[in-house]
């Protein structure tokens, strides 16, 4: 078919953000904005210890409160009794044990949020505290392991002349967006329930609430609701199916909002990681042979520890050519909190070891680091060394390169603005004793699901007198979906007004998750279908040979306006679409495992000052294969801001645990990168064809976040010479202490 | 007791206890959701308003504090036929994303364009350095204010 690139707002333009100017004037409702008569509020009592038994567990005192409507424990769940977004091993509410500090044990819907928390407070519940299993190769020792994979590829018994061996250790990172998890359950009167969701996958949570409430699936309707960022933090079910469980008993709506401190215990974390690494190589810098040992703690429940680990994987040697493989994978069952997505997934955590030992192998074999790279690298044609599938489509890994080594550096420091030195306006620091370091590093990822994951989306088109609409249960998580999406539906159909229309669960099928960077080959490559679908319809039903804002045409002349073609209603058209397959892995966790993959560079330079330990990262430029630019704008803020969060766990972003107790479960000891601690961001967007996303376009949001951190870390390397082998780098890894 | 103050130029009064935050009041009690709870702790600046002049968390202020104060809040800087210059810039080049950190930006920013109407990029960093945003990357925001400025020189 052909596309009217004519079209005001279609694809490569930077259109406005339909939610832009509600969200600046603060009219977007958010979740923690919803509000509905009559409703309550909830809260949750949470365990206090790593492990403990439920010794006396008596809401009495709680529901004898005035306000208390509901006092809500395990054995008032009338379903299943636990739930998870692969396994179901979660409790919905803890049972004589609970297995992370923060789970939860009772729940209260009462008048107002502060009667709800006194009534958590007036619970009467003795906890005897047990010992917990917190060290994750303690886990592995013990067999509490989630996931194993055992990867071997090529002839083990290769070796090569010169070998490193390293070890690196990469923090528990929060997704921390600004919006905390809220959300609301209307009860319908008839026994079923409306549930407006943290969420970014509807329909799963619709699957995982369901089997514990006990009710059929059309008495459930999940919608999406205005999140405030996401980043995998909503991925798993929060307070779901807690505020449904009250809204059905009280039969009042319920409202959830979860406080900053709250957050942090009630959504699953990026995996801390340990990684052993042994690199070999030939002399002149063919890589020869990666050993690795990855373990990955996935705190108590499993959450999506499977499929993270798997990533952490298939990815682990980067994109490099190695003949002689072996990757031991671990994901450990600990009394850790619960761990799962963040931007990344898995792919983080292998990278920063990987490319750590790139570098340290460039330095054994006295080569420029980069040289290393572009002499192993892999591109399009290539077998990924791990799974042996085939890379099919553009690897633009020799551009990625060519064009960060010629992207022009910052300029030297020549200030004394403390602004613009490590440590800024606390005055630490003097520009005499900053030393400037640069460093590089490539990250590989899988894009959309994998392992032969049955993945599709479905979107409606519907084509009234006022234009089209878009309708589809796909999450917005601030991203920029919708508008993007509009621009694919525009540039489609021809037409300049398209709407999105958010169906809940009731009306529509999956989306799938607005995760693994595949809204936009999803929800797009859905949007492209139904916009083809309706546009062929129309154009068949009316004889004509174009469509535009005033009716469909033939050899230039209108045959019908957009009234007479909906005469006699709306014109729909529903269309499913699927990726490429992929396979599960056979037992050596070879083949087509993945559908496609993201490549990208970074090179950070950073100044430090390294009497003090206080790094400032002056710029991550970068390079990516987009595929295609639907948004220039959107496409930037995603680059940047992927970035920023690969700069936060590079230098300052962690989850500090005792014990399995957060110490900085808040924004004031959980360190997130301000405005002074941005760098610049340049970057090269590559636009390789050959990609099967709407017009080519690849899922983006990912890749920013990976070599990010690897990069930064190289440079803090370049400047002061210390191995620095954990993320993020605290500024005693640089003092020495 | 009864809290009288004036907020984007009316009259307002609640009857609150007193020892609720402003954020609280202005939400909970007088329909104002634009200023966003996110740390409750005045850490990430999403609560900002201009309170007697000064860009605050308004999560810091005991509502029995601001008794009198004339407070601007997100929803006073704009009307449904034009934005804020700060608004425009922001939207013009892409400085919203989820837009949960947006209106304490937008607060902050139009108090510093306030006082200083063409602020350097150092200036614009600084003062804008209490509001966290984990989305952009503060990429987008900057360009945006950077225009802005730079129109008013």
């Amino acid at each position: 078919m052909t596309t009217d690139q004519r079209v005001k707002g279609g694809i490569g333009e930077s259109t406005i953000r339909p939610d832009g100017v509600a969200k600046l004037q603060g009219d977007f409702a958010f979740l923690n904005d919803l509000f509905a008569e009559g409703m309550l509020h909830g809260a949750t009592l949470r365990s206090p210890y790593a492990k403990a038994r439920i010794v006396r567990l008596d809401i009495a005192p709680a529901l004898a409160m005035p306000g208390v409507h509901a006092v809500l424990t395990h054995d008032d769940v009338p379903g299943d009794k636990t739930f998870g977004l692969v396994d179901a091993d979660q409790p919905v509410l803890a049972h004589e044990i609970t297995n992370y500090w923060g789970e939860p044990v009772a729940i209260v819907a009462a008048d107002d949020p502060e009667t709800a928390r006194r009534a958590v407070a007036a619970i009467d519940v003795e906890f005897e505290e047990l010992e917990p299993l917190i060290d994750s190769e303690e886990a592995v020792a013990a067999g509490e392991v989630f996931r194993e994979m055992d990867l071997r590829s090529g002839d083990q018994e290769l070796r090569g002349e010169v070998v490193v061996e390293g070890y690196y250790e990469t923090a528990m990172q929060d997704q921390a967006p600004l919006g905390t998890e809220a959300g609301l359950a209307i009860p319908d009167g008839e026994g079923g329930v409306d549930l407006y969701a943290p969420t970014q996958w509807v329909h799963a949570d619709h699957e995982q609430i369901l089997p514990c409430l006990g009710l059929e699936p059309d008495q459930l309707r999940v919608h999406p609701g205005g999140l405030g960022g996401a980043f995998g933090s909503r991925e798993d079910i929060s307070l779901q199916i807690h505020a449904c469980l009250l809204a059905l008993r009280t039969g009042r709506p319920v409202k959830f909002h979860y406080d900053r401190g709250e957050s942090f215990i009630g959504h699953v974390h990026r995996h801390p990681s340990r990684m052993w690494y042994r690199h070999e190589a030939d002399a002149e810098g063919n890589l020869v042979r990666v050993e690795a040992k990855l373990i990955l703690d996935g705190g108590a429940y499993a959450s999506t520890t499977g499929p993270v680990l798997a990533n952490a994987t298939y990815f682990a040697v980067g994109p490099y050519k190695v003949p002689s493989v072996a990757i031991h994978g671990f994901g450990t069952r600990t009394n850790n909190p619960p761990c799962g997505a963040m931007r990344g997934f898995g792919a983080v955590q292998s990278c920063f070891g990987s490319e750590a030992q790139m570098d340290k192998l460039a330095a054994a074999l006295e080569m420029d680091p980069m040289e290393l790279r572009r002499k192993n690298m892999l591109v399009q044609g290539d077998h990924m060394p791990t799974s042996g599938q085939r890379f099919d489509r553009p690897l633009p890994t020799d551009k990625v390169i060519e064009e960060l080594l010629a992207m022009p550096l910052p300029p030297a420091l020549d200030s004394d603005d403390p602004r613009h030195l490590p440590g800024g306006t606390g005055l630490t620091t003097e520009r005499s004793s900053v030393k400037r370091g640069v460093g590089y590093a490539l990250g590989l990822k899988n894009l959309m699901f994998s392992e032969g994951f049955d993945d599709s989306t479905e979107v409606r088109m519907i084509l009234n007198p006022a234009g089209a609409e878009i309708h589809a249960a796909s999450v917005e998580c601030g991203q920029g979906m919708i508008n993007a999406m509009q621009q694919v539906g525009r540039t489609v159909l021809g037409l300049s007004h398209v709407a999105w229309v958010f169906d809940d669960t009731s009306l529509i099928g999956s989306a799938g998750s607005t995760s693994a960077s595949r809204q936009t080959p999803m929800t797009g490559g859905a949007v492209y279908a139904a916009c083809v679908g309706l546009r062929d319809k129309v154009l068949e039903q009316w004889d004509g040979d174009d469509l535009s804002d005033d009716g469909v045409h033939k050899d230039g002349e209108l045959v019908a306006t957009l009234d007479q073609v909906c005469a006699d209603g709306p014109v729909e058209f529903l269309a499913t679409y699927r990726h490429p397959p992929t396979s599960p892995p056979d037992e050596n966790f070879h083949g087509d495992v993945h559908v496609d993959f993201g490549i990208a560079g970074h090179r950070a330079v950073v100044d430090v000052d390294e009497e003090l330990g206080l790094v400032r990262v002056i710029s991550v430029d970068t390079v990516q294969d987009v595929g295609k630019v639907l948004n220039p704008t959107s496409v930037v803020g995603q680059m940047e801001g992927g970035t920023m969060q690969g700069v936060g766990l590079a230098v300052m972003e962690e989850i500090v645990l005792r014990d399995g107790k957060m110490l900085n479960a808040n924004f004031t000891d959980y360190l997130l990168p301000t405005f002074l601690d941005a760098p610049t961001v340049d970057m090269v967007l590559l636009e390789e064809e050959g990609g099967f996303g709407p017009f080519g376009a690849k899922g983006i949001a990912e890749s920013p976040t990976i070599s990010s951190t690897p990069a930064i870390v190289a440079a803090i390397r370049n400047a002061t010479g210390k191995p620095l082998t954990r993320v993020p780098v605290r500024p005693e890894d640089i003092v020495g202490l | 007791m009864d809290l009288s103050l004036k907020i984007n130029g009316e009259d307002r009064h609640a009857s609150v206890t007193g020892s609720e935050s402003l954020l609280t009041v202005l939400r909970e009690y007088l329909a104002l959701p634009g200023s966003k709870p996110a740390c409750e702790q005045g850490e990430c600046g999403s609560c900002t308003v201009i309170l007697d002049g000064e860009a605050v968390c308004s999560c810091l202020v005991m509502a029995a504090d601001a008794e009198g104060s004339v407070v601007t809040t997100v929803e006073g800087l704009s009307d449904e036929s034009s934005l804020h210059p700060v608004q425009e810039a922001m939207l013009e080049a892409g400085g919203v994303q989820c837009g949960f950190c947006t209106p304490g930006f937008v607060v902050a920013a139009a108090h510093l364009f306030e006082e200083n109407p063409s602020p350097s990029s150092d200036e614009i960093r600084e003062e804008l350095s209490g509001n966290i945003c984990r989305c952009t990357g503060y990429g987008a925001i900057l360009r945006g204010l950077e225009a802005l400025a730079e129109e008013n020189a």
